[in-house]
């Protein structure tokens, strides 16, 4: 499915479907996420248009020369709870990560009909495989912290919470 | 005395930071290729991307994990190797500085835990020494991923708590945790100690070989009661739920104060790298 696909039928998407997404996505994950939170709040420039985005949290490892990327799986995404509310009342309606989220993250996937996907957290070698494009789009300075805009064909993802808020994890009380 | 030089621990460390990140040990390989065997959708589509990425990451020599880790080394240094050119401590953080810039290794270590700059050659290095008896050194290297550290846990018990009270916090651990540390895991049990040994102890029996047995066997016996619990929670892979929550639980205990009974939790996520050099 591709990212214009996904936004349009977004309801139709139900948490446990499996999916392969292409388009373009961009990385973010601790320090990315604290700059754009703090331009929102600032009111200035955000690094990339936030409307109708997806963000991967990823920090990929450095690429070997010749290659597109380096290897560059999923990172824990309880850990951008604090932020993803904020980022998808600013336009954001794909996120994918691994693991749980918060109930308020929950709750602001249902009030801004968005979507969360899990890639499979440690197979960071298989997903570089589904790159086919990657640029650094901003904070070059916070090395693999920095977000790079990427091309992804097929990249393999499971509908963790739809936009009803069905979760797939067991467990809802993870925060950490 | 056996003299070795320095520069024989630097290279060994450069060999070790690039061929742990590339390669999976065999023992967890095969007990990922077990599960998958048990499994049912959707863990099974999940355990059998682990496989696959492995078998990739090692024909094509690149990272298992975007996450290379906290560079952790457990040193056996015999009691008549005397070591020439710079001291230990230095020759393995020059070994980790250049494999992790050279190898194409993620740099994931932050000067200050406030400041937050990157050092930008993933030192320093955790290492454990420990003294042993005749002419060499035996260094093991555990890259550590943040994820699955995040969700390790220490916690002070009362004595009455006994066995009991250590389950049940392990248990608690991996209930809150576990769908976010990468499970199927490998869980590493500290009991006993004090607060810093604990932690300590816990996180070296993950340098374990999956299916090797406990030396103690009332410890093995408690290994495979907590591996039955914890896969009873039916957390599975990536949290997605499954019978494999875990791949092995190892424990180590040491003796304690009259007043205290510490325990700690180490996860360690499926990409459990490390790999071994005897000099």
């Amino acid at each position: 499915m591709t990212i214009s696909e996904i936004l349009s039928n977004i309801e139709n998407l139900k948490a446990g479907q499996k999916i392969c997404l292409s388009g373009t996505i961009y990385t973010a994950r601790d320090a990315a996420h604290k700059r754009i939170v703090d331009a929102l709040n600032k009111g200035v420039k955000r690094p990339f248009d936030l409307k109708n985005s997806a963000l991967y949290y990823c920090g990929p490892s450095p690429a070997k020369p010749g290659k597109i990327i380096g290897s560059c799986g999923p990172t824990t995404s309880a850990r951008m709870d604090v932020f993803t509310p904020q980022l998808l009342e600013a336009g954001v309606k794909i996120l994918i990560g691994k693991g749980a989220r918060s109930k308020e993250v929950c709750g602001s996937i249902v009030k801004n009909k968005a979507v969360y996907f899990a890639a499979t957290g440690g197979a960071a070698a298989l997903l570089s495989k589904t790159v086919v494009k990657a640029e650094i789009a901003a904070f070059e300075d916070l090395g693999a912290e920095a977000v790079y805009k990427l091309e992804i064909k097929d990249m393999p993802l499971i509908v963790a919470v739809d936009c009803f808020g069905n979760d797939i994890f067991m467990r809802a009380d993870v925060n950490t | 005395m056996k003299e070795i030089n320095s520069t024989a621990i630097t290279d060994a460390v450069i060999k070790l930071c690039a061929q742990a990140n590339y390669e999976l040990p065999e023992d967890v390989l095969n007990a990922v290729r077990t599960a998958y065997d048990k499994e049912q959708e959707p863990a099974k589509s999940v355990l059998s991307e682990i496989i696959e990425n492995a078998e990739l990451a090692a024909k094509e020599q690149i990272p298992l994990c975007q996450d290379t880790g906290t560079a952790n080394f457990f040193i056996k240094l015999g009691a008549d190797v005397k070591i020439s050119g710079i001291p230990l401590i230095k020759a393995v953080n020059k070994g980790v500085s250049q494999s992790y810039k050279e190898n194409y290794l993620r740099k994931s270590i932050v000067n200050d835990p406030l400041e937050r700059k990157n050092t930008q050659d993933n030192t320093p290095a955790n290492i454990y020494v420990e003294e042993t008896e005749g002419g060499k050194i035996e260094i093991t290297f555990l890259p550590k991923g943040g994820g699955s550290e995040n969700a390790s846990m220490l916690a002070m018990l009362a004595p009455a708590a006994g066995w009991q009270g250590v389950k049940d916090f392990v248990i608690q651990v991996i209930k809150q945790k576990g769908a976010n540390a990468c499970p199927p895991l490998i869980v590493g049990v500290g009991i006993g100690g004090d607060f810093s040994t604990v932690a300590k102890i816990a996180k070296q029996t993950l340098i374990r070989q999956i299916g090797s047995k406990n030396t103690d066997v009332h410890y093995n016996e408690k290994e495979e009661e907590l591996l039955k619990e914890i896969n009873a929670l039916g957390i599975g892979a990536m949290g997605l739920g499954g019978k494999t929550t875990a791949l092995a639980v190892f424990i180590d205990a040491k003796p304690a104060h009259i007043a205290s009974l510490p325990v700690a939790v180490s996860i360690q996520c499926h990409s459990c790298r490390r790999q071994t050099i005897i000099l």
